[in-house]
């Protein structure tokens, strides 16, 4: 009786900090304080943005929405960047911010670039992940860790740039939440191939696709007959087809998925 | 007359220094490049002609020259005899052998090391008198070297590197004077244009973009606003002897982006001001942007041409502005003759009788066109006295939207009022970005070399681009047409029609101005692309 | 039959070309050379000739080459990387653990995998990266902190990621691993470190390790009598190029590295097994079957990292397995590459570190007098830079550096784990006795060179295996990084660090064609062909570039 009891509150201890675990990345967010991060908002815009670009990512090998840095791991390193700079790629020394505002900077840093809050009911990780596999048919176009197609985007560090807001947007209106550089690629060449394909980099005379049966493939535009950039998503809105529950379960799977 | 004919006859064998008066016959000498746009009509128009439509398709890559320096190169070089001197960030001068690109020496100067810059630690080139080189440096000095073995001659400080002064710009030799404006307007500084005694750096006149307190000009700002207008000056100007004056092209006021804290039109910000070359004093100004929330630095190359304008020979000002007009000025006393879009534009919605612009501000969230780098920007534009098109690198289908915050002034700190974000279609779509791997400029904007017949204001061919261009463009009297991107194409196109006849994957963003040359009878062409300097000429 | 669906499916493959999806098996790389337009692993074959069967390009026409694309990269430091071209994509990578897939043809790029190291890794000589292997879909690489990484070929994402050695050790792995069936091989640096260095095998599926060999051998191991006491711990015998391989033996041969402490000798008497040689593994498990030792007990450096060159020849009227090989020690050797003996030696450069050989093909050492020069110095004759022969001039050719020796001196050194271990030093002779120190061709990468003629200078040399003496040379003014690759076009390609990036003609070294491309030639050059044309592709500097014969128009 008292054993069962026991390893029923284990069960539950156990669910509990599964649940917050997962939760985690929203309750960090609720635990700082969210004036530090409008603060950090404000002096990013007008000290960062220049060169860092809106979004964190417009300096070569950096994006700072998603956490990648160059040499920097901790908000130590962060702090040390901002007072000497990095003379050598050309970023200046930011001594003259105080020590308040290197945090609210850092803060909004880790905040992912979230000054606000969404109200997106977060589930649970684990059943998302069966979503994913299973009723949601994701693996039938998108690849997680090594596993599942080619035809749609990997998926495996989805949880290092997306919102919570976005990802629910992306489920119930993909089509709106498809980035352009995403879109498929449909050509004819002049002897009457058609390829279709997923864009993977463009320039003014070359197209890079990875077509339907996984091959790369570039083409050259004078050759083609006809081209054109298919302006809809084939992923389908999983508004009606998925219970509020298991688009928040899946949402909690998609967060938890940073990469290897 | 029977000199300069000599002169030009000895070519490469000549040793004669560079003197201003070479620099103003520089049409007569079209083998060598004597100052930063070729000539001081600053055209970057060259009459070398062995390269033309017929044979472009036959160029091919004669060497190359890499420096080991991140980032993006935007220097320009001078070619002076067969012999080249450029810039490599952040301020080293090279010397190399224009006909091989063996170098001869290199000088590296050390920056103070408290230096800050908005875009980059940047150097567009040097300039050349006699036998000795000047370059801007980017914590603000001015310095001179022997063009003969690379040693410093002298230097001195041109402005105080602590509040955020810099130099980016190519100086330009005007008689016995070298000229420099200096960078900052992102951190509030009074901006200026300087000139400096070529013997010892002494400073003979300087001009202040923003006008001091009393000054003509003064009324446009509230309070003391004008202490930190900003008003940078970084692309090098142009000089009509004639007229005896030289044109510099101003850029934004400080804070950036709120123009609510200076009310006013805030001169002589994003303006072109007319300076008598031997006092400095301002002769004439015209305001493209007054009170601007945009950033649209008026700091573009001005090109001079004489025109037929409305049955009268005019000495005209050719400007392709970053707000997205296309101007025509009268440059003896800055009429204002036409202004024309050449990309979309919403923040205003025509000119008045005087040329000013009547502003249509948008909304706060929507989308201003064009955007924040401008409809074109500091990249060299060029102008073709043979098709008598004006050409310029232009960003179309780019917009931002803009925000103002208040700002205090903190000396050194960005003064930047507010931001702006690239009007995207997505909010998670990523920033704009100089990477090998492009998937979606095309929404957010495109590149294209747009051809504009200056009499009319109308495009009369576009070269467009899926990627945006920060290239400069050369033509030559072979009406080719000479620009690249920032894929890393090199195109050679027909100056009258814009079809593309050449092109070479160089693999880095062409972020400068090409330049034409000849040695030995061969014409050069050279570019910049990533970390190369590539040259090329036609095959034997 | 079998032969002939073999071959009628070989034909299809090679006719689809570009078309072709099929996976790189073992077996293709085996027949490397029946897809001439591919170049499936890093010496483009496992006989490690670097000779491409393409002759589209030859001694007739090298001269209209041109420039077809380039790409840069966004790095400091000598480019090392050699590409694998398979069916139209190129993979390379970038240092420091960059891979990157590009369109063959238009050098456009399709993605790009960034391996972050530790922070923690430490290599002696700058942080490299010689190239990835290929099987089936996947690419292998290793990295600077001791990992092997698979990476998926289509989408650039990672697949798997296996601890190889302990980098705060400073053990490294740079060199381009070699698949052989169905196992995917690498070695490891850091013998300036004092490290224990191995060959490792392990399952590409997901790198599980299935074979070690130790190139020190352990007490009471065949050899460990060559070493005195303890100090066959840091021996050093490290691997960082890629080595070779031979079907029908089953036998997989390795390059090894100097002995630790670097410069002194006095530290570790004994031969110190299995230093400067080459070793001949069993393929399956990893067991050495025969070894070759260059430099005994060496006090100069002379790492024998470099590519096991495999040729048939006509030996003394004998049709003979040999491995051919242009040592760093500054001598030519010819082995029999089914027990390991010892041919032929010949220097190829001046040599005064020994005498000559005894009949076993041992080297009579004779140490020079402190402070005096020997030769050659501690870059050596030549390095890992790849040489290569052609079987239609029957010449084997390597970058070498004439005329160039160092002053050695020793020292005694404490071990310390992930410290420099070296026990002295190796310093470029001076051309006179009053010179100043030179800070040594190995140091100086300037676009500006007044004086490495007068300290070294680099050399094509083209060497007769059957006699070991140099049939032509081609001399350059600054030394040579650069790898060298031969056609059946009859020409060769190689470049150096002046940055000319040069064809010979490979029977007579005439020049046919140069071009001056501003950068270090650190590389070995690459040949490939899409759609009927044929590519040449080197680094120099920065820069990745790309040459084929200009259209006829």
């Amino acid at each position: 009786m008292r054993f069962r009891s026991l390893l029923g509150a284990a069960v539950v201890f156990t669910l509990a900090a599964h649940l917050a675990a997962q939760n985690a990345p929203q309750s960090q967010q609720a635990q700082s304080d969210h004036f530090v991060i409008e603060t950090g908002a404000r002096l990013y815009a007008g000290q960062c943005s220049a060169c860092h670009g809106a979004n964190g990512d417009q300096i070569n090998g950096v994006d700072l929405r998603a956490g990648k840095f160059l040499t920097v791991k901790t908000d130590e390193d962060l702090a040390g960047v901002l007072a000497s700079g990095r003379p050598a790629a050309g970023m200046p020394s930011f001594a003259t911010l105080n020590s308040d505002e290197a945090r609210a900077i850092i803060a909004y840093i880790r905040s992912a670039f979230d000054a606000t809050t969404e109200g997106v009911t977060i589930g649970n990780a684990g059943r998302g992940a069966a979503v994913f596999e299973g009723k949601g048919g994701c693996t039938s176009c998108h690849r997680v860790n090594g596993r599942g197609a080619y035809t749609a985007t990997d998926l495996t560090e989805i949880g290092t740039n997306r919102t919570p807001g976005s990802l629910l947007r992306a489920l119930a209106q993909p089509a709106q939440a498809l980035l352009p550089g995403n879109r498929t690629v449909r050509a004819v060449t002049r002897d009457g191939r058609t390829i279709r394909g997923r864009r993977l980099n463009e320039d003014s005379f070359t197209i890079q696709v990875i077509d339907e049966q996984s091959r790369l493939v570039s083409l050259v535009k004078s050759d083609l007959r006809t081209f054109e950039l298919v302006p809809t998503s084939s992923m389908p809105s999983y508004e009606t087809t998925l219970t509020a529950d298991e688009r928040a379960d899946l949402i909690a799977y998609l967060l938890s998925l940073k990469g290897r | 007359m029977l000199i300069v004919l000599a002169l030009a006859a000895a070519s490469y064998r000549l040793n004669a220094q560079v003197s201003s008066d070479r620099i103003l016959r520089a049409g007569d000498e079209p083998q060598n490049w004597l100052t930063y746009s070729g000539s001081y009509m600053s055209q970057r128009y060259s009459p070398l002609k062995q390269i033309d439509t017929s044979n472009v398709k036959n160029l091919e890559l004669k060497w190359m020259m890499q420096n080991q320096v991140f980032g993006t190169w935007e220097t320009s070089p001078l070619v002076v005899d067969g012999i080249m001197y450029l810039t490599q960030r952040p301020n080293d001068v090279i010397a190399l052998d224009a006909k091989t690109g063996r170098m001869f020496w290199l000088y590296r100067y050390t920056n103070s090391g408290r230096q800050q810059v908005c875009c980059g630690a940047q150097n567009r080139g040097v300039a050349v008198l006699g036998d000795t080189l000047f370059m801007g440096t980017l914590d603000a000095h001015l310095v001179a070297i022997d063009a003969k073995n690379g040693k410093p001659l002298w230097n001195v400080a041109v402005a105080d590197d602590k509040l955020a002064y810099s130099i980016t710009l190519a100086p330009l030799v005007v008689k016995d004077k070298v000229i420099i404006g200096v960078g900052g307007a992102e951190y509030g500084i009074r901006g200026f244009v300087a000139a400096y005694d070529p013997k010892n750096g002494r400073e003979l006149w300087r001009f202040n973009t923003i006008p001091g307190k009393g000054e003509p000009g003064n009324e446009t700002w509230s309070g003391e606003a004008w202490e930190h207008g900003g008003g940078s000056v970084w692309v090098t100007g142009s000089y009509d002897p004639a007229q005896n004056l030289t044109y510099w092209g101003t850029g934004n006021p400080g804070p950036d982006w709120n123009p609510d804290q200076r009310p006013g039109d805030n001169l002589y910000t994003d303006a072109v001001v007319a300076l008598d070359a031997d006092t400095g004093k301002l002769k004439w100004h015209y305001q493209f942007t007054p009170n601007d929330g945009y950033d649209y630095d008026s700091v573009q190359v001005p090109v001079l041409a004489d025109l037929m304008w409305k049955g009268t020979l005019t000495k005209a000002m050719l400007w392709a502005n970053r707000n997205g007009n296309f101007y025509v000025l009268d440059r003896e006393n800055g009429r204002f003759l036409s202004g024309t879009p050449f990309v979309k534009v919403n923040w205003m919605s025509g000119f008045d009788e005087g040329g000013k612009p009547i502003q249509t501000p948008q909304p706060p969230g929507k989308v201003t066109y064009p955007g924040n780098q401008g409809g074109t920007n500091w990249y060299s534009p060029s102008y073709s006295p043979r098709t008598g098109l004006f050409y310029v690198s232009a960003w179309e289908n780019y917009g931002s939207i803009y925000r103002k915050e208040t700002i205090p002034y903190e000396p050194g700190r960005r003064f930047n009022g507010g931001g702006q974000t690239v009007a995207m279609p997505n909010p998670d779509a990523p920033a704009m970005r100089r990477n090998p791997i492009n998937d979606w400029t095309d929404v957010v904007g495109h590149g294209a070399v747009i051809a504009i017949d200056p009499r009319t204001g109308q495009s009369k061919w576009k070269f467009q681009m899926y990627d945006v261009t920060d290239g400069g463009i050369l033509t030559t009297a072979g009406d080719v047409l000479f620009t690249g991107g920032r894929e890393g194409y090199f195109h050679a196109l027909d100056a009258k029609t814009g079809t593309e006849l050449w092109k070479a994957n160089l693999g880095g963003a062409i972020m400068s101005a090409p330049v034409t040359y000849s040695v030995d009878g061969k014409q050069y062409l050279i570019v910049n692309s990533g970390n190369v300097m590539a040259t090329f000429a036609l095959r034997e």
